[in-house]
């Protein structure tokens, strides 16, 4: 069925912890080339679906395919990362002491292994990368910089170009306009409407005009599972889902 | 493979190791050419502790590798230095020969003592330099790593593993006490005679062991800063700061740790091994586990994650110690407070026996204090 051509298959996902389900029979198939859009209330299971994703959780019971074929549940974050799929953490999570530039090289695409990570050396197309990189993320100028040092809403740009150096096939980004600017959030919509053009990506955000800027399908999560689905308008006018927001 | 290598020397880098140099070439001189008569002339057990303290440089050279750059605060690396340091005993004791109190011309006087009529098997080979000196990286190699396969792949990390560093060197330290282990028990192993055939009193051997000892910490600083200063380097800074998102960028983190805690105990096995000769004893007070506690302290001070602080660091609270205790033994006490009142107090509690005979006399035996 679905999961044969999906990029990524969740059915039936559940995890608890201590007995509260914060995934609850969650069910979700994203195609591939798509970018889908996350919302839901606080607490909804958004970041635990990721966590589940990338081998941090393991799921009490369900299942979790990528590429249609490849079975996540019993893979570690490493391997996971290393099938190409990359995360933008919640909270931005970028390496505090290592410059901007340090910060994109360890996370270019490059072989992983302490051996040949002890005898690499920069080679001219690697940085060329990371200077497209820079300008990308408008980050040219702060390339010396310490990560530590980088205004919020540039930790947030620095952690998307680290998941763009990693040239993943999939792209799970949590809220990545949380604490930016109108401006910036703008701006950042439009950055990852460029970077879904030839990558799948799934996006979490609390921010209505945002999720509007993207303009793609629209999915609501609600107590661990999905509520609704569809585009932004349609699911907006969804009783249900405006209950949830509003009876908060 | 030859960018690996230059990456190591940098003007910082340099000046160390020139200043490492004119010491190697200095102090013995000082000791062996210039006369006893001139203000110049450095004299024996100057040089000998001086190259006690290029050994315990050493080792804070490896606590620094893991811990400043890695975030592993392993308070255990003392056990990887004694290892070191018995594998040269066990070379020192098996030279000794026919010249031992009981004249046995292959078991050393303590296996005689217990009635033993043959060598134990791990005896072996150890009457052969380069088995020793293989068994130097080895045994302490061997045991991080299997220590440090069950632990990073089971994500122990922060202070559970500090405690289960500790808990190794503490189990190694009561297995060391027992006679029956056969490395000569509380007392250890002592009374060497000579190295490679030199006599381990000599002057010029003296001399020798300090130059080796300050060879050994070039080479290994070396080795640690093309390490540090290497993409795994960042690596490795990247799981100090951030382990977890270290594993979403794909990378390993169980096998980085692995790799820098093995190297790391097999260079505190080097400086474990330079120590005994100098010092002229090795015995299981070596795995008290204050003694590796204090060596956190000795990097702390110089600060952490630079590794020429940690050398630094090293020579500096060593050298305090030693001038401390001979001129204000009181003060000493205040100057370290907790971490020496720790050293001492600690193992005395419950283990009334053996621990009182700790080789503070150590200072003894090169010549600050007359016997
Ligand atoms: N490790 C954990 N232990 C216990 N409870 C957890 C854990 N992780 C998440 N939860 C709980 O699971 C629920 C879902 O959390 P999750 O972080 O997935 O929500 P979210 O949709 O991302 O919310 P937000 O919009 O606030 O980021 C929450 O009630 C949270 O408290
Ligand atoms: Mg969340």
């Amino acid at each position: 069925m679905a999961r044969a051509t999906s990029q990524l298959y969740l059915d039936g996902v559940s995890v608890s912890f201590d007995g509260f389900k914060a995934l609850n029979e969650l069910s979700l198939t994203i195609d591939p080339g798509e970018m889908r859009a996350i919302i839901g209330p606080n607490g909804a299971g958004k970041t635990t679906m990721m966590d589940v994703i990338t081998g941090k959780t393991r799921p009490d019971t369900g299942e979790v395919f990528f590429n249609g074929t490849i079975d996540l549940t019993g893979e570690d974050e490493a391997a996971i990362a290393e099938l190409g799929i990359g995360r933008k953490f919640q909270k931005p999570t970028v390496f505090e002491s290592h410059t901007v530039w340090d910060n994109l090289e360890l996370a270019l695409k490059a072989p992983r292994g302490p051996f040949a990570t002890l005898f690499h050396s920069i080679t001219d197309a690697e940085a060329a990368r990371i200077g497209a990189l820079l300008e990308t993320i408008r980050l040219s100028s702060k390339r010396d910089e310490l990560a530590a040092n980088l205004s919020h809403g540039q930790k947030q740009w620095l952690e998307i170009g680290m998941l763009l150096a990693q040239d993943p096939k999939l792209l799970l980004v949590d809220e990545p306009a949380a604490g930016m600017t109108d401006a910036e959030t703008a701006e950042t919509a439009e950055l990852l409407k460029e970077i879904a053009m030839d990558h799948c990506v799934v996006v979490v955000e609390h921010d209505m005009d945002f999720v509007r800027a993207l303009g793609v399908k629209v999915t609501v999560l609600h107590e661990g599972s999905v509520l609704a689905e569809g585009s932004l308008d349609h699911v907006s006018a969804d009783e249900r889902v405006v209950e949830v927001y509003l009876g908060r | 493979m030859s960018s690996f290598l230059f990456r190591a020397l940098d003007a910082r880098a340099g000046i160390f190791v020139a200043l490492m140099a004119l010491v190697i070439v200095l102090v013995p001189a000082g000791n062996l050419l210039v006369p006893e008569s001139s203000p110049f002339h450095v004299p024996t057990y100057a040089v000998t502790l001086m190259g006690k303290y290029l050994t315990y440089a050493l080792l804070a050279l490896a606590v620094d590798l893991v811990w400043g750059y890695c975030g592993i605060l392993s308070l255990g690396h003392a056990a990887f230095f004694a290892l070191g340091g018995y594998a040269m005993g066990m070379y020192l004791m098996r030279q000794i020969g026919t010249r031992g109190v009981y004249g046995d011309p292959i078991l050393p006087d303590f296996m005689v003592f217990l009635n033993w009529q043959e060598l134990p098997w791990y005896w072996y080979g150890f009457d052969m330099f380069w088995f020793a000196a293989l068994m130097v990286l080895l045994v302490p190699g061997l045991l991080a790593f299997i220590f440090g396969w069950f632990a990073f792949r089971s994500r122990v990390t922060g202070v559970y593993l500090s405690i289960i560093t500790q808990a190794l060197t503490y189990a190694l330290l009561l297995a060391f006490f027992r006679n029956d282990m056969g490395f000569g028990g509380n007392n250890g192993l002592t009374d060497f005679k000579d190295i490679l055939g030199f006599d381990i009193q000599a002057d010029t051997t003296r001399a020798g062991l300090f130059a080796a000892s300050g060879l050994a910490l070039v080479l290994c600083f070396l080795i640690c800063r093309s390490i540090t200063r290497s993409k795994l380097g960042k690596v490795l800074v990247a799981v100090r700061d951030a382990e977890s998102r270290t594993r979403f960028l794909g990378y390993r983190v169980e096998h980085y740790k692995l790799f820098v805690w093995t190297l790391s105990a097999m260079m505190a096995g080097i400086a474990g091994a330079l120590y005994v000769p100098q010092v002229g004893i090795i015995n299981p007070g070596e795995f008290a586990p204050a003694n590796s506690i204090e060596v956190v302290i000795w990097v702390a001070v110089g600060g952490r994650g630079t590794l020429v602080g940690a050398v630094l660091g090293a020579v500096l609270v060593n050298f305090a110690k030693t001038w401390f205790t001979a001129a204000l033994p009181e003060f000493w006490l205040f100057a370290l407070g907790g971490p020496v009142r720790l050293r001492h107090t600690l193992p005395a509690q419950g283990h009334s026996g053996p621990y009182r005979e700790r080789p503070i006399d150590v200072w003894q035996q090169i010549g600050l204090r007359p016997g």
